[in-house]
């Protein structure tokens, strides 16, 4: 039985190698990313959405839900630079205020099914066995509904509005953490420093939380950049739908279901919103491809 | 092999079973009275009873799920709220629209993805691999109710040439199956691409070449049928993703399938028609995965073994 301090000694120098290693990994990833211009186009476009969503009080022209019907379904001109809206309201300080609840909706919906999913797929993958077997088959049932189904699913129980989009769409992201780690985990787990520090006889949820997880990390970060985008498309589905953010919530999705009537007459109503999610979600996917690549070693050489 | 597909076919035991529960558990979960939830809110009262006598709602749960299961396998799925039709027959008459949305968009995308991604790899860096890889890019991150629109706006509004809505025709399946396809058409030519780069650089393909065959016969004989198992994974996938993804292709070109009838009936509240739909589209998602695993376990036999090993 090793001494306490021993293993304390031995926990720590591997806590630092860990950490001088993961300095010298994130300066090449970091390296690796700028030299990205795709990826970098990508980080662009999210930190432009990012200040409009920031800042939108100060960049709107007009107050998102103020109505003036007399100026109903113009189209963009100098005062409203992308038109108006049935009710008059500027599309353009609609568009900017949606824009902090997709990002809203992405970035929390994401948070929940990281808080919910890594932790199931890292028991289930390192303990394996009848635990194991357990969780796999309540994935499966997860994964039996096409992810947006899901949502529609949740939304159909919890009722409409912004925060059961953000649950529905966070519970529809878990099954994917829940593999995705213990996939991770199943082959971390085989690897040399973890029977050592098995043998050391650190505790378990130590090696897990500790040293098997931090090692999962880039997939995960990949995997989450690649989901946001993923949620805020869901988001949008269901404002299109009536599932999601209720009127006069200035949701892109149900900004573009109401502007769909009036397609004929007012075509900006279906278009500008349509971009800025289309936008949003290149973003998100462009920073993925790169963020994927530059924390693959294998396609760095190339 | 043999035990693969055994346990391949069992595991989807669980899963089926799982779903029933979960289906089972919307009308409970929702706030309310399930009886008033099943026959529908404007129902009078004595149908409400009705109702609840003959799905033993006051009874224990197990008992409730025992009857639900009972009826699922007598293919009573309940009536309608709004039509006062049976569900089954409902769905019966949906279903098929939405298989044959779902398999024309799955065409058309694999037609265009996997030619797209041949040439793409075979003229690396060029201009068509350039912008095919640009387009496939845009129609991953495009939502596809706003492409349904923008299709729309332009091939049924500003030119005419198509059908904006409803079914009948070949020409009214064009522009659901386009919009319904074009993110699996850009992910297939995606994985097509990089597949194809991946078995252009190996060495049985230069030993092809080395042999002096000709380009055609080493790219489309040698190369592509190595390159094309992941591409058959995708697509197997994505069968699944196209299903969710017509519930809103159908509700923007009021496609009659399944979808639509999903989305009409929890905005009716509907919930006998809602359980339905979401068991017919779950099912069959589970299905289609299960005949894919195992046609991919006939196309490449290392997958069996790897998976045997893996547990």
């Amino acid at each position: 039985m090793p001494a306490p301090d021993a293993a304390a000694e031995a926990d720590s120098t591997s806590l630092g190698a860990a950490a001088g290693r993961n300095e010298g990994e994130l300066g090449a990833v970091v390296r690796h990313l700028r030299k990205n211009r795709t990826a970098m186009l990508g980080l662009g476009i999210i930190a432009l959405f990012l200040l409009c969503a920031l800042f939108a009080p100060f960049i709107a022209s007009h107050d998102p839900i103020a109505t003036d019907l007399g100026n109903a379904l113009k189209g963009p001109s100098v005062r409203h630079w992308f038109g108006t809206d049935e009710l008059g309201r500027d599309l353009f300080s609609r568009i900017l205020f949606g824009a902090r609840i997709s990002l809203g909706i992405g970035l929390i919906s994401v948070v929940i099914g990281l808080v919910v999913g890594v932790p199931i797929g890292a028991l289930s993958g390192y303990y394996g066995g009848k635990l194991d077997l357990f969780v796999q088959r309540l994935i499966d049932i997860m994964i039996a509904f096409p992810g947006i189904l899901l949502a529609i699913i949740v939304v159909t129980i919890l009722g409409v509005g912004v925060e059961n989009v953000m649950i529905a769409t966070g519970i529809a992201s878990v099954p994917v953490y829940a593999r995705l780690v213990r996939g991770s985990v199943l082959s971390i787990k085989k690897l040399g420093y973890v029977s050592a520090a098995k043998a050391l006889g650190i505790r378990e949820a130590k090696i897990i939380f500790l040293h098997v997880l931090p090692n999962c990390i880039g997939p995960v970060i990949v995997q989450s950049t690649f989901q946001i985008a993923t949620s805020i498309l869901w988001a949008a589905g269901l404002g299109f739908l009536g599932l999601g953010a209720q009127p006069p919530t200035p949701e892109w999705g149900a900004i573009l279901s109401k502007g769909r009537v009036y397609m004929r007459v007012a075509a900006h109503l279906t278009t500008y919103p349509g971009l800025a999610i289309f936008l949003m979600v290149l973003g998100f996917n462009l920073l993925g491809d790169g963020l994927r690549d530059a924390l693959d070693p294998k396609s760095r050489k190339y | 092999m043999v035990g693969y597909i055994v346990r391949r076919l069992l595991l989807t035991i669980p899963v089926v079973i799982g779903v029933s529960i979960l289906i089972f558990a919307i009308i409970r979960l929702i706030p309310g009275d399930p009886a008033v939830a099943i026959a529908g809110v404007h129902a009078s009262n004595e149908y409400i009873e009705q109702v609840r006598k003959d799905l033993y709602l006051d009874r224990s749960l197990p008992v409730q799920y025992g009857i639900f299961v009972r009826n699922l396998f007598r293919g009573e799925l309940g009536v309608s709220t709004m039509s006062r039709r049976p569900v089954a027959t409902e769905l019966r008459e949906r279903f098929p629209r939405t298989i044959e949305l779902t398999l024309a968009a799955m065409l058309i995308a694999s037609l265009v993805g996997i030619s797209a991604g041949i040439i793409s790899a075979t003229r690396r860096y060029s201009l068509f691999d350039n912008l095919s890889m640009l387009v496939a890019l845009f129609g991953v991150a495009a939502p596809v109710f706003w492409l349904a629109l923008m299709l729309q706006l332009l091939f049924a509004v500003n030119l005419g040439w198509l059908p904006a809505t409803g079914r009948g025709t070949w020409r009214h399946l064009i522009l659901p199956a386009l919009t319904l396809g074009m993110a699996t058409a850009g992910l297939i030519a995606r994985i097509t691409r990089s597949s194809m780069l991946e078995v252009l650089r190996q060495d049985f393909i230069t030993t092809a070449r080395a042999k002096g065959l000709a380009e055609k016969v080493v790219v489309y004989k040698h190369a592509l049928k190595n390159a094309l198992i992941p591409v058959v994974t995708i697509m197997g996938l994505q069968f699944g993703i196209l299903l969710g993804g017509a519930v809103l292709t159908e509700t923007v070109f009021a496609w009659p399938g399944v979808g639509r009838l999903l989305v009409d009936s929890i905005l009716a509240r509907d919930y006998p028609v809602v359980q339905g739909a979401v068991m017919t589209l779950a099912v069959s998602f589970v299905l289609i995965n299960l005949v894919v695993d195992l046609a991919y376990a006939f196309l490449d036999p290392r997958i069996s073994y790897q998976s045997q090993e893996s547990e």
